[in-house]
């Protein structure tokens, strides 16, 4: 298998030797063009592990690599141009007076050359569907829209790690909808390693991947469907399902035995007319 | 307290080159006791309208009553102290508004604002920590060291001790996970039953709104849109897909399901298990 993008071997860490450990024993690894959603209750250590991705924090114990190379304090800023970040909060991202402006701020502390900064801003802004918005002042956007844009200040500097760390948590569900859309086209074209820490599960549907953090560990991993068949183990440690999963669990107390684990009204529907057609 | 909008216009720099309308001739009754949803897309007008609610904003045209306070455009409540005693709200992640050193102090501030004595603001300290789940034992420490989540607590924790007849909640769960999220809700829907409260709950769930709310406020651009009770407002999906917003899932499935299956199902803001049990009878032909 073809070496991973990102890897993280036996992480531990806490904030300062009085306070409990908030990552123990984290390993795991996430290869180019996969996409991984991280979810978690409050304080299971989900954006401790964004943080130490791209060098805000540094880890007591273990080692973790991007594209091989260890993140220390030496590294850390070779680091932060291949691991982009986006958070939670629209407002708090914004450098430039206007979109433009913004999008150039990476790439200027980077000394990328004028001309290729150019093209770097078109095509970036073209690719969030931002590209009419060039001259725009942030302020005039809409949540969804500032997140789009500082998606593209990220992808500006051509990372190979996208880390959305509840980045649509702020949004409205049309403002959510467009910014996965977004991101999930940018995953495949640019084959990026996409992290996403979420609550929102359908989000975490649409990943390749699902780690489940609980207390500080990692409680389990595995593919979508797999992760939410596990209604109520997840539940006990603090987490849900999407609606189709719980519907298709009632259905089978309900003695309509179901073939897979559905993650979509499609599948379910399917499903049922299959048995449907049989009875 | 019933609240009363009549022809309510809220513009934002009126006649300069930044004007923008907020609100535009919204009237609306919420009667005393009722629990209402305030849906729209970002930029509805949701929040200019709460802002009314206890006299941050005034209205540029129109009026608004709140129980025996009435808002115009030039006339701002002489007691707007009371008003806003009356009227808790808790705004967007709340916890951001902490600032005392204590969790006590915390609590204690909005009631000692409004004049309340000391004793008094001490007994509703040990009232409303059970009713938000925190234990007192956190009194003492600082609001700081407490989780997201807790801290979440302490800041609805101090507009409750305020003793507000109306509460409006502005998207109250916003970044807690699943079960911090029900939790929350569950504690408000306990609270406006167990202390008669009126409850405004601005919010872009519409699982929220159809599990808790009697009735229903869609905005947009805006204009009041349309309203109702849930379980008529949200199984009108092109109506509400025209605005921006979706169905709630069981909505959605509902009508896949009747597509597919060439059959009805009645929607009646049923359970989960309750829609299972109806298809599973259904499939067997003894629906």
């Amino acid at each position: 298998m073809a070496k991973p993008v990102i890897s993280f071997q036996n992480v531990s860490f806490r904030y300062d030797e009085n306070q409990p450990w908030v990552l123990k024993n984290v390993s795991f690894e996430i290869h180019k063009n996969e996409w991984v959603a991280i979810i978690g209750h409050n304080g299971s250590g989900k954006s401790t592990i964004a943080k130490l991705l791209n060098g805000l924090l540094f880890p007591q114990k273990g080692e973790i690599a991007i594209n091989g190379k260890p993140i220390n304090e030496e590294t850390v800023w070779d680091i932060r141009k291949e691991v982009g970040m986006v958070f939670q909060n629209p407002d708090n991202q914004f450098v430039g007076a206007t979109v433009q402006d913004d999008v150039a701020f990476g790439m200027e502390n980077r000394g990328i050359p004028r001309e290729e900064m150019e093209k770097r801003i078109d095509e970036t802004l073209q690719a969030v569907g931002m590209g009419e918005y060039r001259l725009t002042e942030p302020h005039r956007l809409s949540g969804g829209q500032k997140q789009r844009v500082a998606i593209a200040s990220v992808l500006a500097v051509s990372p190979e790690v996208l880390i959305l760390d509840e980045a649509t948590a702020m949004l409205d569900p049309r403002g959510r909808e467009e910014i996965m859309h977004t991101v999930a086209n940018l995953q495949q074209s640019k084959e990026l390693a996409l992290i996403t820490i979420t609550h929102d599960l359908h989000e975490v549907v649409q990943a390749d991947r699902v780690i489940v953090m609980n207390e500080g560990e990692i409680w389990d991993e595995g593919l979508p469907r797999e992760i939410f068949s596990k209604k109520d183990e997840l539940q006990k440690i603090g987490l849900d399902v999407p609606f189709i999963t719980a519907l298709a669990a009632e259905l089978q107390k309900n003695g309509i035995a179901l073939q897979r684990e559905p993650l979509y009204g499609e599948e379910l529907l399917e499903d049922l007319w299959t048995l449907y057609s049989k009875m | 307290m019933d609240i009363i909008f009549k022809n309510v216009t809220h513009i934002y720099q009126p006649r300069s080159p930044f004007e923008h309308i907020a609100l535009k001739d919204i009237s609306l009754f919420i009667p005393s006791g009722s629990f209402v949803a305030v849906i729209g897309h970002t930029g509805s007008g949701k929040s200019t309208l709460i802002s009314h609610l206890n006299g941050l904003s005034l209205p540029t045209e129109g009026e608004i009553r709140i129980g025996e306070f009435t808002l115009t455009k030039d006339k701002k409540p002489e007691n707007l102290m009371e008003l806003r005693s009356r009227v808790g709200v808790v705004f967007q992640y709340p916890e951001h508004q902490l600032f005392e050193e204590s969790v006590r102090k915390d609590i204690a501030f909005g009631p000692k604002n409004f004049g309340v004595s000391e004793e008094e603001i001490e007994s509703r300290i040990r009232e409303v920590l059970p009713a938000v789940g925190l234990s007192e034992s956190l009194l003492a420490r600082s609001p700081f060291d407490l989780s997201g989540g807790q801290m979440r607590r302490v800041a609805i924790a101090g507009v409750l001790a305020t003793k507000p007849e109306v509460i409006v909640l502005d998207e109250p769960t916003a970044g807690l996970d699943p079960r911090g999220q029900k939790e929350i809700m569950e504690m408000f829907y306990h609270l406006h039953h167990s202390e008669n409260l009126t409850t405004v709950l601005v919010t872009h769930s519409m699982e929220d709104a159809l599990k808790y709310a009697d009735y229903v406020i869609i905005l947009n651009k805006g204009k009041k849109y349309m309203e109702g009770k849930p379980e008529d407002i949200f199984i009108q999906k092109e109506a509400l897909h025209q605005v921006g917003l979706d169905v709630p899932e069981i909505v959605e499935f509902i009508a896949s399901f009747e597509e597919k299956f060439q059959t009805k199902i009645p929607f009646h803001n049923q359970s989960i298990s309750q829609l299972a049990q109806h298809i599973a009878e259904q499939l067997r032909g003894v629906g």
